[in-house]
């Protein structure tokens, strides 16, 4: 049980935090631009190395930052590109179909990775130098049946800094009127403009807070495995599509809950369920997220959250 | 007819290359309620969507108010004082009763809650159903939740596309009692109904549209007693109704 709940659940919730706040930003893009941003996972990428840069950068002048500190500059940054590649390569095709756009954001993709290659390079960087306290970094509690459940604290900080953002994210969305805004251009963009809700502007900070969620997602990921790389985005986008359209597209709450059911379902299929093996090797993992989206694009493609269906 | 609120001055246009207006014009005073007429196909409700900026308009021009509107954005046209309820998917269904209507007040920076007041004023149910999720309403709530977003800006002008269509007989004359109402309020209405009857009854002046271009105007008991146009959509017992369709032409 313990066992379970140290080597199992508490990673599954910290991968599922993880992809939850970068299904934010593809849900989001995806309900209201109706396009596959396959460049999602770049930013996350981006703002990990920027995190890492700034770090880098104030060791070297001899001050240790916190990465949430030096992920700050790095949300600005990679909110500017974003916006400003939106502005400048997607707004463009904003009425073509959106088979264009999603090439034009499989292109930035790639435009984005090479980019960081060259100015970082191909290789692993390991992200938090010197801190791997491996003992020292537990966390004890002790259950009411007297025995432990351990959270490394990048872990709790990791769960606590989602839930935060989550609440932030639930309070801009239901009780601004930027917020109200981006689910009524969600819900239907033309009745939007004939109420005379400025789209443009809207789109603009869907872009703020799918980067802010990127970055943090990004940080929160290079915190859990201690590496960044140039691939690590794209990596973990298929788990974060699979969370959006299970959760349902254009429902960011969905994509939260569905980044969840992900992260955990990768973790504890790898459970030894029955016997002593695990029920499915750890090296399928990658497998599940793209199980449980293709069985939910046949059974109920609007998702649980009954999102939108293209 | 001194003053003009709305002047469609020989409108051609349409959404794509075709053309679905020729030549079409139009006037509507202030206060005044008018009504477009005619079958299916006719570009009813394509003039209405030249006004907000929803059409490629190609020849003519749209003056309100003494303001040239064509070619404008649909947000610039609200700004200016016209709301416009389309026929169909006209809520927000995720967003509460009550965010809908401040969804319509959203170019306004002040108080809404005086709009909000003479919205729920207007419409009884909805301010029980407010916290309600829109898309979960009967259709004419639904209808009310879109009459409501659209006067929440205090607008001089309403466009109203079909309100009564797919209505229950019951709503229909709710609804058109309503139209009423906000018109007695000061708010000119242009509305575009298959239900020809009724609406001429209530209309101050209409238009009969017949394959995108005018083909008679006059006030709504004119155009009643009008044998050609009784023939045309109000003849032989039968029901003027279309099936509704007629928002695509």
């Amino acid at each position: 049980m313990l066992e379970f709940v140290n080597f199992y659940f508490i990673p599954g919730l910290v991968l599922g935090c993880i992809y939850a706040l970068g299904a934010i930003g593809v849900t989001l893009t995806f309900g209201i631009l109706r396009f596959a941003n396959f460049a999602h996972g770049e930013v996350m990428m981006v703002g990990a190395f920027l995190t890492w840069t700034f770090m880098d950068f104030m060791t070297g002048a001899g001050l240790a930052l916190h990465p949430l500190v030096a992920a700050i500059p790095a949300v600005v940054i990679a909110i500017g590109v974003s916006v400003f590649v939106d502005r400048y390569f997607y707004r463009p095709f904003r009425k073509s179909s959106p088979i264009i756009v999603v090439i034009a954001s499989f292109g930035m993709m790639l435009v984005l990775r090479s980019l960081v290659q060259v100015i970082w390079g191909p290789n692993q960087i390991t992200f938090v130098k010197g801190i791997a306290k491996p003992n020292g970094a537990i966390r004890e509690a002790t259950s009411d049946m007297g025995m432990m459940i351990l959270v490394p604290d990048k872990h709790l900080l990791i769960m606590v800094g989602t839930i935060v953002i989550m609440l932030a994210f639930n309070y801009i969305l239901t009780s601004t009127r930027m917020g109200k805004a981006m689910r009524a251009v969600s819900d239907n963009p033309d009745l939007a403009r004939t109420s005379g809700i400025n789209v443009e502007s809207v789109i603009r900070n869907i872009w703020v807070i799918g980067g802010f969620c990127a970055v943090a997602a990004g940080v929160f990921l290079a915190m859990d495995t201690q590496f960044i790389e140039s691939t690590m985005g794209f990596r973990i986008l298929l788990p974060i599509f699979a969370a959006a359209i299970l959760g349902g597209i254009g429902r960011p709450f969905g994509a939260v809950a569905g980044g969840l059911i992900i992260g955990l379902a990768e973790e504890l299929v790898a459970y030894p369920w029955i016997g002593d093996a695990p029920l499915i090797s750890p090296g399928y993992k990658s497998g599940i997220a793209f199980m449980i989206m293709v069985v939910m694009l046949i059974v109920r493609p609007s998702g649980l959250f009954r999102g939108k269906v293209f | 007819m001194s003053e003009v609120l709305l002047h469609l001055q020989g409108v051609t246009g349409g959404y794509g290359e075709a053309d679905i207006l020729h030549d079409v014009s139009m006037e509507v005073a202030p206060g005044e309620v008018v009504v477009i007429v005619g079958p299916n196909g006719a570009g009813k409700s394509t003039a209405m969507k030249s006004v907000f900026g929803l059409l490629n308009v190609r020849g003519g021009k749209i003056i309100f108010d003494g303001q040239d509107l064509t070619g404008l954005r649909p947000d610039e046209v609200v700004q200016r004082g016209v709301s416009y309820v389309p026929q169909t998917e006209n809520v927000f269904p995720s967003l509460s009763v009550h965010e809908n209507l401040e969804m319509g007040a959203y170019l306004r920076n002040d108080d809404i809650s005086d709009a909000l007041e003479r919205v729920y004023g207007l419409f009884p149910p909805l301010r029980e159903k407010r916290r309600q999720a829109a898309g979960t309403l009967s259709g004419g709530q639904r209808q009310m939740v879109a009459m409501g977003r659209a006067l929440m800006l205090d607008p001089k002008l309403l466009l109203l596309d079909e309100p009564t269509a797919g209505l229950s007989p019951l709503y229909m004359d709710q609804i058109f009692s309503i139209v009423r109402e906000i018109n007695a309020l000061g708010v000119a209405i242009l509305m575009v109904e298959q239900n020809a009857k009724q609406a001429l009854g209530i209309a101050h002046r209409a238009y009969v549209l017949v394959d995108g271009t005018n083909r008679h105007d006059g006030t709504g008991q004119e155009l009643l007693d009008d044998p050609e146009v009784a023939e045309m959509f109000l003849g032989g017992g039968k029901p003027a109704a279309g099936d509704g369709s007629g928002a695509a032409e």
